[in-house]
């Protein structure tokens, strides 16, 4: 053991090992960290292309570049990628595998094969759903694979849902592994009052992934055994119940929204402390608040169901049950603003993109009210009104706390730094862009523009081009993005501080990159992770 | 472009039935309110920032953890706020689902990619929709093959269309003229050409059209071949008939003594027991269920005898026959 951990002692995990088998057979939590980095990035990538093919032809109310039948598959294919191989997979599979474990002060994760084996479970289930798209024929029924439909449908759809089943195994190995991680392997000293936001927010993310991901594994299991087998669980022509789908999809993919946005809440809680040099402002209400939100989560599931026919009795349960969620969220926001009182600001990327992803994610919260109010949701329901919300919290939310991020911690991970003034012309794009596409959206959602619609009423041709220019804009400041931050892993200005932002967190101990067993000897931990003392401006 | 309205608030449509204003009443109240509340998060960011920015010298920075006082009244404030908003929604939706006793039936059924409207006097249209004026609708409506989502923006109104159940949507028109139609239930290549209207009527006009199947007035531009006057036998008669001809009389009677099954008269709206002990109020689902799956939810009492229909008989048979059991009240 001794020699073992000698032997490896000063080496950067980026130079421990050459070749590509040294990364593929890695069970060092950062290598795997970085494979599902570029693994999400490029499904981003495509996801994002798709989307681009989708606003181009909404340029004009009727046929621009593709027929309806493409169109209705690219749509599906623009949420399943987003959901499942970037959002979900995204902040947990490539940040928390890198940080969590420096951050409490562990060498690994609690399973480290556990965790080669979840980035190998989700290649497979990602490959499947390629598959389906280049062999098969693709799947038209939107990402949420509503029965009768998807059981009638014409499209590959027993494949993509096979795809979406196994890649739920990757997600629940990373969960286990993350709650065992968090139990056992924290620092002398690290309490659980002592641990960073991000680790809280991971934990109650993974208790989701845990509970939350066999659901959606059971009801793609029974969507295939129905459209293969005929059994009549889900068809209405057989004694089926098309609504019990439903309610089976939105348990899993309410509680998966918390999934994707609790993460990017966590990050959030670590950007604002240290580019405000302040303390976080209640921290054990935003602790709580984590919890708070993913309990709640569970209850929550009919508010996409309000106008499916479900009883007027659900609906005031769930409609109820929905606007306490706003409660726990608005004391993050509260709280982050807070933070920054009487602290010493620095407009660095990252913070940024912390204050943008309150702005943003604020419109999305007091958005997702109206939905959450019964009277008003029967007119807003699956109208663009909806697709704007989810995607200024998805998107203004969850992306934008992933690129702050991922621009927070790239000179850690590549000990290169990116060419600042490059990402905050990307960023100016990609903030503009984003509003001119979904700003337009809630008018037309507002206005009865429906969703999913391949031809649309030609009074809302203008807010669908400013929309579509929006996604161009969106797209320029993407490329800048990524481009800048592959072009600093190969020429960025080297990087040998452990902490360059003056951070207070273990992650900031470590070498920069770090080296493989992470920590030269095991830090003990004597105080909570945002001890910024007050000091001299 | 976003404020353009024409009766002063946020949402510039049409407020063609009486839910409409109150939908868009607590929409304007939730704009509002956002607007405040991101204005106040937005400005207090940016003062933040040029306060406390790192150039902003000769300052020390404060060392605070947290302010429980100011914690309580956010979460408090807050708290408050999503019960009146929930409150408020759900006043609202109450009042909307609520259906008068005397409204006017009108049977919908939803198919891929099209809308089957069916009056009580069996008349039928397809993708036109006619009603009178300042009287209450109650669309009872179903699905042939996929869900589906009927939706008319300037009613504020919607609701999903399920194969293999019943829902419904009830409203009150109040504006003369044309709406639209739209399905909002991802249903397959057409779904976006779904598109039905409303034709709005003076109620002596509609009563015209019903018996002639001709319109005039405001809505003459709908004058379609669309409506088929031929077909005009009433959709009670037509129950009648099928009741008949399926042999249900040989269970069922027409003048409430029970045979081997419950008696058809007044069965609608009646509370029953079941075997099991589950106590349900008689309505559309229940008697298309009854049929469909008989043994399901049989009234207590009676033997689980009755035979399936599945298969033979179509969404609009099933229409006629609920329309006439309605029709044998006490």
């Amino acid at each position: 053991m001794t020699d073992h951990t000698a032997h490896h002692s000063d080496v950067s995990y980026l130079k421990d090992g050459k070749g590509l088998k040294s990364w593929l057979l890695t069970l060092d939590h950062k290598r795997i960290g970085i494979m599902y980095l570029w693994t999400v990035m490029f499904f981003f990538t495509v996801a994002g292309f798709l989307a681009i093919a989708l606003r181009i032809e909404h340029w004009g109310p009727t046929r621009t570049i593709m027929g309806a039948d493409t169109y209705n598959k690219v749509f599906t294919l623009h949420g399943a990628i987003m959901i499942f191989m970037f959002i979900i997979p995204g902040i947990p599979g490539a940040l928390a595998n890198f940080f969590l474990p420096l951050m409490i002060g562990a060498k690994d994760v609690a399973f480290p094969r556990l965790n080669l084996a979840s980035d190998y479970v989700f290649m497979v289930g990602a490959l499947m759903a390629l598959g389906a798209i280049i062999f098969g024929n693709s799947a038209d029924t939107g990402w949420t694979f509503y029965t009768p439909y998807s059981i009638r449908s014409g499209s590959s759809v027993a494949l993509v849902v096979m795809s979406v089943f196994v890649m739920g195994f990757s997600s629940i190995f990373t969960g286990l592994n993350f709650i065992a991680t968090i139990h056992k392997m924290r620092a002398p000293g690290m309490t659980f009052y002592r641990m960073p936001m991000f680790v809280w927010a991971t934990y109650a993310t993974s208790i989701l992934q845990v509970l939350a991901t066999p659901v959606i594994g059971i009801t793609m299991f029974l969507l295939m055994t129905e459209r293969v087998f005929h059994v009549g669980i889900f068809d209405p022509k057989l004694g089926g119940d098309p609504v019990l789908m439903q309610h089976f999809f939105w348990f899993y993919s309410h509680p998966a929204v918390y999934i994707m946005i609790l993460p990017a809440m966590g990050i959030i809680s670590e950007l604002i402390p240290v580019f405000s040099r302040k303390p976080l402002f209640g921290y054990t209400a935003i602790a709580y608040s984590s919890i708070a939100i993913a309990a709640i989560s569970f209850l929550v599931w009919g508010h996409h169901m309000f106008v499916s026919g479900q009883s007027d009795f659900s609906n005031f349960l769930f409609s109820l049950l929905t606007v306490l969620v706003a409660v726990p969220t608005a004391i993050k926001v509260f709280s982050w603003i807070a933070t920054m009182y009487k602290g010493s600001i620095r407009l660095e990327v990252p913070m940024l993109y912390a204050l943008t992803f309150i702005f943003l994610f604020v419109i999305g919260g007091l958005t997702g009210l109206f939905l959450a109010a019964l009277s008003i949701d029967i007119h807003l329901h699956d109208t663009y009104f909806v697709v704007a919300h989810f995607h200024y919290v998805m998107m203004g939310g969850s992306v934008m706390a992933f690129l702050g991020g991922i621009h927070f911690w790239w000179p850690k991970m590549f000990g290169r730094m990116y060419n600042r003034s490059v990402a905050n012309v990307a960023w100016f794009f990609v903030f503009v862009g984003f509003n001119l596409i979904f700003m337009p959206q809630f008018w037309m959602g507002s206005h009865g523009m429906p969703r999913r619609y391949y031809n649309y009423p030609p009074q809302f041709t203008l807010a669908h081009q400013l929309s579509t220019i929006g996604s161009w804009v969106v797209a320029i400041g993407f490329f800048l993005h990524f481009g800048s931050l592959i072009w600093a892993v190969f020429y960025g200005e080297e990087v040998t501080d452990k902490n360059p932002w003056g951070a207070k967190t273990l992650d900031w101990t470590t070498e920069t990159p770090p080296i493989t067993h992470n920590f030269h000897e095991q830090p003990i931990v004597t105080t909570f992770p945002y001890d910024y003392k007050s000091e001299k401006v | 472009m976003f404020l353009e309205s024409a009766h002063a608030s946020t949402i510039s449509l049409p407020q063609a039935a009486t839910y409409a204003a109150r939908v868009d009443h607590l929409h304007d109240f939730l704009w509002w309110m956002s607007l405040f509340f991101l204005a106040l998060v937005t400005f207090g960011m940016i003062y933040l920032v040029k306060k406390y920015h790192h150039s902003q010298k000769g300052r020390e920075t404060a060392y605070i953890l947290d302010n429980h006082k100011l914690e309580i009244f956010w979460t408090l404030a807050s708290l408050v706020l999503m019960f009146f908003i929930f409150a408020w929604g759900y006043r609202d939706y109450l009042w909307v689902r609520h259906v008068p006793d005397n409204a006017l039936e009108i049977n919908v059924i939803g198919r891929q990619w099209m809308w089957n409207f069916e009056y009580s006097n069996g008349r039928k249209t397809l993708n036109e929709l006619y009603v009178p004026k300042d009287r209450h609708v109650k669309l009872i409506m179903t699905s042939e093959d996929v869900s589906h989502g009927f939706f008319v923006p300037d009613f504020r109104l919607k609701q999903d269309v399920v194969p293999g159940m019943y829902s419904y949507i009830s409203f009150e028109p109040i504006l003369l003229g044309e709406h639209p139609i739209y399905c909002t239930q991802f249903c397959g290549t057409g779904h976006s050409d779904m598109l039905g209207k409303i034709f709005i009527l003076e109620p002596a006009d509609y009563e015209k059209w019903l018996t002639t199947g001709k319109v005039s007035g405001v809505a003459k531009v709908a004058a379609s071949g669309n409506t088929a006057p031929a077909e005009t036998k009433p959709l009670a008669q037509q129950g009648a008939e099928l009741v008949n001809s399926k042999g249900c009389f040989a269970c069922h009677s027409t003048d409430g003594t029970p045979k081997i099954g419950p008696s058809f008269k007044g069965a609608y709206g009646r509370q029953e027991e079941m075997s099991d002990g589950l106590k349900l109020t008689v309505d559309e689902n229940y008697i298309r269920e009854s049929m469909m799956e008989p043994q399901k939810k049989i009234v207590k009492g009676f033997p689980p005898s009755m035979p399936t229909f599945k298969g033979l008989l179509s969404d609009q048979e099933m229409n006629a026959i609920i329309a006439y059991i309605k029709s044998l009240k006490y």
